[in-house]
């Protein structure tokens, strides 16, 4: 398979490598060595480091400045951006930013609504949504234009990725839509927390229905449950996430104690199961506040090593 | 009142082409009295329509009518009896009542016959102009019965920016600058200790920015 | 006075060209006619004002409409004489006659008379 842009996360993809990712959430003030001692616990244990861009529309240190830490250690950032704070001339600039830095690859996001977040009050812009950022970023990136029409000298060279929810409503368009955002030009899907595997699995086969697996590189969402509180809470108050009744038995028949090793173990047993259903590229491992995690994960889901790729330099 | 201007007729004759009997629903609200959407403009538009299909020798039938308001269930109600008559209706109402037309009437495509553009007034005969964008939390109390939300181009709540050129704003010598009028009118009523004191953060959560909106009051409640 | 125009003008009388509604030539053209003349004083002579200005823009609109709708703008026109100038008048009405003619038929006759005839066939079968 060719890879078209720098992207070490690309190149791991194309080489049938299943990738891992993984998150890392700046913190809610200027204190960017967060951002390295967070990215420092997980770097062996995963291909690429995503960034998000100020999450559940709190306020936090910008995404853009994490990414630009990130590959000054020599690491791989995943640029998060979310269409909800920016218009088309911020996001536009960001991305030129962002690729002077050599940052090479994108997660296209609309965003949560600042209704859930420290700044209800504010204005939303959506200017964009994510379906049209990722046109954008192939625009600027295919033909060298910006939205405006202006012909840029040199192009920003991204990977482009998006998310995907497999288990919001209508059910029967999630698949539809996914169609819509490779159409516009998305070449890695990072999933929804999955948590529903039967669902997950229905989607999963319409997706191949469809031979979107074939066009774009789906890596599995999963976040391992701390205790039977955070996994009623993600079921009961988190819109968009499937918490089934058996997770919440699973955790709740252990002792509280053990309850973490247990949301640890599930999360290792879908590895596991995922990686046999076809079309699944990679997995990416958002553990919440509980990134020191991750290479245990990693390790126990037979993961680790990661490969190494040559990079060509940019 | 709701301002709309009407659709270009090519793009109406591209919504109905496909269907053989059309309904042209006007609304006898606003959009009357910005001429956009009321009778005499649904004849203009029927009228125009038949000549089209006519002459491009389809079968088409144009039928008119109009109601007191489109916003209301009550008056789209009138169209009970025969909307079925119809393949398609091409309401000339504001978004909203084009709208309310299709949750009415769920198996008939609805399809708008105006561009709905603001809040506004009737300056002079065929001039209108924006005055509100419903922020929900008005504030022209202190702003000397101007908004600036509506009427200054980047809505500046402390305003005017240095954009401000002769009353007039930096996007068009058309367009007045808001906050210049705000600033005038403020000082002939005496109240430029308003103008003095900066004005905070809005809180935007009643405007579209905190979700589609909704108005509901017990008291009038049935 | 005896001037000769076209027989085929059908002569509409109204108070002042600014009487004249757009619906009022589209519906005209609508029945078939193959031409409309909106004849209004001259400018700055009106009555009422404007009436004959007013009747202009209605004019150039419905000129807009029969453009969009692919149409000869030409079928619709406004003239501008004095209600006493009787040869002007004749004149126009010539003038006019011979444009329509140019331009033949309205299409919306044409289309019509097709109609017509289809719907007679279906019925005789």
């Amino acid at each position: 398979m060719n890879t078209t842009t720098p992207s070490k996360l690309e190149k791991i993809l194309a080489e049938g490598h299943f990738a891992v990712t993984s998150e890392c959430g700046p913190p809610r003030g200027v204190n960017g060595e967060v951002v390295e001692e967070k990215a420092n616990l997980i770097k062996d244990h995963v291909d690429a480091i995503n960034v998000t861009d100020n999450q559940t529309s709190v306020v936090r240190l910008c995404s853009l400045a994490a990414c630009i830490r990130i590959k000054q250690m020599g690491l791989e950032p995943v640029l998060q951006m979310v269409t909800r704070d920016r218009n088309r001339i911020g996001i536009q600039s960001d991305i030129l930013g962002a690729a002077s830095f050599g940052i090479d690859n994108i997660l296209c996001l609309t965003g949560d609504h600042q209704h859930f977040g420290d700044h209800p009050q504010a204005i939303n812009v959506f200017d964009l949504d994510s379906t049209q950022l990722i046109q954008t970023v192939k625009l600027m990136r295919d033909e060298g234009q910006l939205l405006g029409g202006f012909e840029m000298k040199e192009r920003p060279n991204m990977f482009i990725g998006a998310a995907a929810n497999p288990f919001a409503d209508p059910f029967e368009i999630r698949v539809a839509r996914l169609a819509k955002k490779v159409a516009a030009g998305c070449q890695f899907i990072q999933t929804q927390c999955i948590y529903n595997m039967e669902k997950f699995k229905t989607w999963m086969q319409q997706v191949r229905d469809q031979g979107l697996h074939e066009k774009v590189a789906i890596l599995a969402g999963l976040t391992p449950m701390k205790n039977v509180g955070m996994a009623k809470y993600m079921k009961n108050r988190v819109p968009g996430i499937d918490v089934p009744d058996e997770i919440i038995e699973r955790l709740a028949a252990v002792p509280k104690e053990k309850q973490a090793d247990e949301g640890i173990k599930i999360c290792i047993e879908q590895i596991e199961e995922l990686k046999e259903e076809e079309g699944i590229r990679g997995f990416h491992i958002m553990a919440i506040e509980w990134e020191e995690k991750v290479p245990e994960i990693v390790e126990m889901a037979g993961l680790y090593p990661r490969p190494t790729v040559e990079i060509s330099a940019n | 009142m709701i301002m709309a201007r009407p659709k270009p007729i090519e793009e109406i004759i591209d919504e109905i082409k496909d269907f053989n009997k059309v309904l042209i629903a006007g609304c006898d609200g606003c959009v009357t009295v910005c001429e956009a959407g009321g009778v005499k403009e649904v004849q203009v538009l029927a009228s125009a329509l038949r000549l089209y299909f006519t002459k491009e020798n389809k079968r088409m039938e144009i039928d008119e009518t109009s109601l007191t308001r489109q916003c209301d269930k009550d008056y789209l109600h009138e169209l009970l009896d025969k909307i079925d008559d119809y393949d398609a209706i091409v309401s000339l109402a504001c978004g909203a009542g084009v709208q309310f037309m299709a949750e009415m009437y769920r198996k008939k495509p609805i399809f708008p016959g105006v561009d709905t553009c603001f809040i506004g007034v009737t300056e002079e005969r065929g001039v209108w102009a924006e005055r509100c964008q419903a922020c929900g939390q008005c504030i022209l109390a202190s702003t000397g019965g101007i908004c600036p939300i509506s009427r200054c181009s980047k809505r500046m709540l402390n305003g005017p920016c240095g954009g401000s050129e002769k009353g007039k704003c930096e996007i068009s010598p058309d367009t007045d600058c808001g906050w210049h009028l705000i600033y005038e009118r403020l000082k002939e009523l005496g109240q430029l200790d308003f103008f003095a004191e900066p004005t905070d953060p809005k809180d935007w959560v009643s405007s579209r920015d905190g979700g589609p909106r909704k108005i509901v009051r017990e008291d009038v409640r049935l | 006075m005896r001037l000769r125009y076209p027989t085929n003008i059908k002569i509409i009388k109204v108070p002042c060209s600014g009487r004249v509604a757009i619906i009022h030539m589209l519906k005209a053209l609508e029945e078939g006619a193959d031409g409309v003349i909106v004849a209004g004083c001259l400018e700055g002579d009106c009555h009422y004002q404007s009436g004959n200005l007013r009747a202009k823009k209605r004019v150039i609109y419905v000129q807009e409409v029969l453009e969009k709708i692919g149409m000869e703008a030409e079928r619709v026109a406004m003239y501008n004489l004095s209600a006493g100038d009787g040869p002007r008048f004749a004149e126009i009405a010539r003038e006019m006659t011979e444009k329509v003619k140019e331009l033949g038929p309205s299409p919306i006759k044409n289309a019509k008379k097709l109609a017509s005839k289809k719907s007679k066939v279906e019925v005789a079968a």
